[in-house]
């Protein structure tokens, strides 16, 4: 199930900008739409971990590499 | 001599000395020169894929669209964190069937699992189409780049021809694995050199980010933001979109995912990509930097902004400095797309029309084709058009049109014939082949469509379409029983 949040940054970044396209005000210094990107590069590396964290693949993987 | 052309030197003679030094102690066989046994751990993989993310496409490009064209620029941002995603699932089937049947290039993989010595055939040829104007892209920044900071002193035409000599010995000797230990020193480079200036100039000249975006907005409205026509947010959508789905479709990219030890490698990377490419964010602060100090470069000298402020602010040694990590953001992936060409050219269209098979001669050919190449490249970045980054948005328009194909390979039971595949692949190809020379928009082909829609990218039009012909050829295959569709992924065997 955790695997679908791989969606959201899809979500942020294709659709986000519809609703975000703003220069004012400017977060962290940034206008508005380059900090809602960034904040979403930020996101992925971070949803990315968990998918990780939970994929039973990468417990499996172990035999794989040696194998051949 | 310069300080600043001393520094240049001493980068390009190093690179030429690791890359010539890393074939040292190999028996570079086929495989080791293309694919370095399938022995690279996560970090050269890593590297090699990052590659992918500083070329000089978007150490100049990246701060030049900053600088010329404002919010737009953001979308460079984009694409690679969604090209990973997906890779986290993509690449680990793709790496253990090439491995399992010793594939060694991305048309290989497709004439293997279609059966179609012919759709390898196509996959081949559209990839070499796409990678040259790549090459010719990577020599026209290092030509900018030398020429630009070694003060005028060196032409770009002969900075050209050095640079595209240094690669060719160094691919040809060593392959893959000189690629990789450049990249190791050039990632180093570039992270160093570019934190700095995008830390240091806004810091310096506005006395932070926040002070810099305001000015830039005051003296330029919605600059900072995408426009309503033309680069808008339709376009950049669909933009991203193309360029992930992209972004491993490039031979070199699908090449460089060969190399890998192990298929845990690539779970890993898509963790850590992701923030890498957060390094692009200070290359935009420095193409932002220059937009109100440096004002006034237009048209392909937007290119310059980078080095036209780094001169303006630095002594002549650290321009050298930057310079020297500018070559080697050209060096390294001129070295990956040169053998990626040389490989498809030699092992996917070569030897199958020929009928070589011994691997050794293919190696010979391939390594031969080499200088070929780089003289193709060199001629095309001397001879100069101005339309080379239409070329390149054209040739990731070219490549995408593999992704359809590729997916469908990965299913369990694969519905789509070879036949579908390359019916599927032509008319994609075909039709951004055709927009693009032509300079016809969307709207000129299905004139009911609104006109809004032309802000779409051409590429994603051409994918809709190259679906739907895939998918009536495999499927009309079926119902009329012409020949059964390719078994899936070679299951009978």
């Amino acid at each position: 199930m955790i695997r679908w949040l791989a969606a959201a940054p899809f979500l942020g970044m294709l659709i986000g900008p519809v609703f975000l396209n703003r220069v004012q005000p400017l977060v962290m210094g940034m206008p508005l739409l380059l900090a809602w990107l960034v904040m979403w590069v930020v996101l992925t590396s971070a949803i990315m971990a968990l998918i990780y964290a939970f994929d039973p693949a990468n417990r499996a993987d172990a035999d794989e590499g040696g194998g051949a | 001599m310069s300080a600043a052309l001393l520094i240049i030197f001493a980068f390009a003679a190093l690179a030429l000395g690791l890359g010539l030094r890393a074939a040292h102690g190999k028996d570079m066989n086929l495989e080791q020169w293309t694919v370095a046994g399938r022995g690279f751990g996560a970090v050269f993989v890593f590297l090699l894929l990052a590659g992918e993310i500083y070329t000089t496409f978007t150490f100049l490009g990246g701060s030049g669209w900053a600088y010329g064209k404002g919010g737009p620029a953001y979308y460079i941002l984009c694409y690679g964190s969604l090209a990973f995603i997906l890779s986290y699932w993509l690449l680990p089937p793709i790496w253990r069937y090439a491995r399992d049947h010793r594939l060694i290039s991305q048309p290989h993989y497709f004439r293997h699992r279609y059966e179609s010595p012919l759709l390898g055939g196509l996959v081949a040829l559209v990839g070499v189409v796409a990678l040259i104007p790549y090459m010719v892209l990577q020599l026209k920044g290092l030509g900018i780049i030398v020429s630009t900071s070694s003060y005028g002193t060196i032409s770009p035409h002969v900075a050209i021809w050095i640079g595209a000599a240094i690669v060719t010995a160094y691919v040809m000797v060593s392959g893959v694995h000189g690629s990789a230990w450049n990249a190791v020193i050039k990632d180093a480079m570039i992270l160093l050199v570019v934190l700095f200036l995008g830390i240091y100039l806004p810091l310096h000249l506005y006395g932070g980010y926040g002070a810099m975006f305001s000015a830039i907005d005051e003296a330029k409205p919605g600059f900072l933001a995408l426009p309503e026509r033309g680069q808008s947010v339709l376009w950049f959508s669909s933009s991203v979109l193309l360029s992930a789905l992209g972004f491993y479709m490039w031979p070199h990219a699908f090449g460089a995912v060969f190399t890998a030890r192990d298929a845990s490698v690539f779970r890993k990377n898509a963790v850590f990509l992701p923030l890498y490419q957060l390094i692009l964010l200070f290359v935009f602060f420095v193409g932002f930097a220059a937009v109100l100090k440096v004002p006034g470069l237009e048209g392909a000298d937007v290119d310059l902004a980078l080095f036209r402020i780094s001169i303006r602010t630095f002594d002549p040694w650290l321009v050298g400095v930057i310079g020297g990590a500018g070559v080697l953001t050209a060096l390294v992936p001129g070295s990956l797309i040169l053998m990626s060409a040389a490989t498809l050219f030699a092992n996917d269209l070569a030897a199958p029309l020929m009928g070589i098979a011994n691997p050794d001669r293919i190696a010979r050919l391939a390594r031969a084709s080499v200088p070929i190449w780089a003289l193709i490249a060199v001629w095309f970045a001397i001879s100069g058009s101005q339309t080379i980054v239409a070329l390149l948005l054209m040739g990731y328009a070219f490549v995408t049109q593999l992704f359809p194909a590729l997916i469908a390979s990965l299913l369990r039971r694969n519905p789509v014939s070879s036949a579908g595949a390359f019916a599927g692949i032509a008319a994609g190809v075909g039709m951004v082949a055709l927009t693009t020379s032509q300079h016809l928009r969307l709207t000129n082909l299905l004139p009911f469509l609104p006109s809004r829609l032309d802000d779409v990218n051409i590429g994603i039009a051409a994918l809709v379409l190259n679906v739907v012909v895939l998918a009536l050829v495999s499927l009309a295959q079926r119902r009329l029983g012409l020949g059964a569709p390719s078994p899936a992924g070679r299951a009978a065997e």
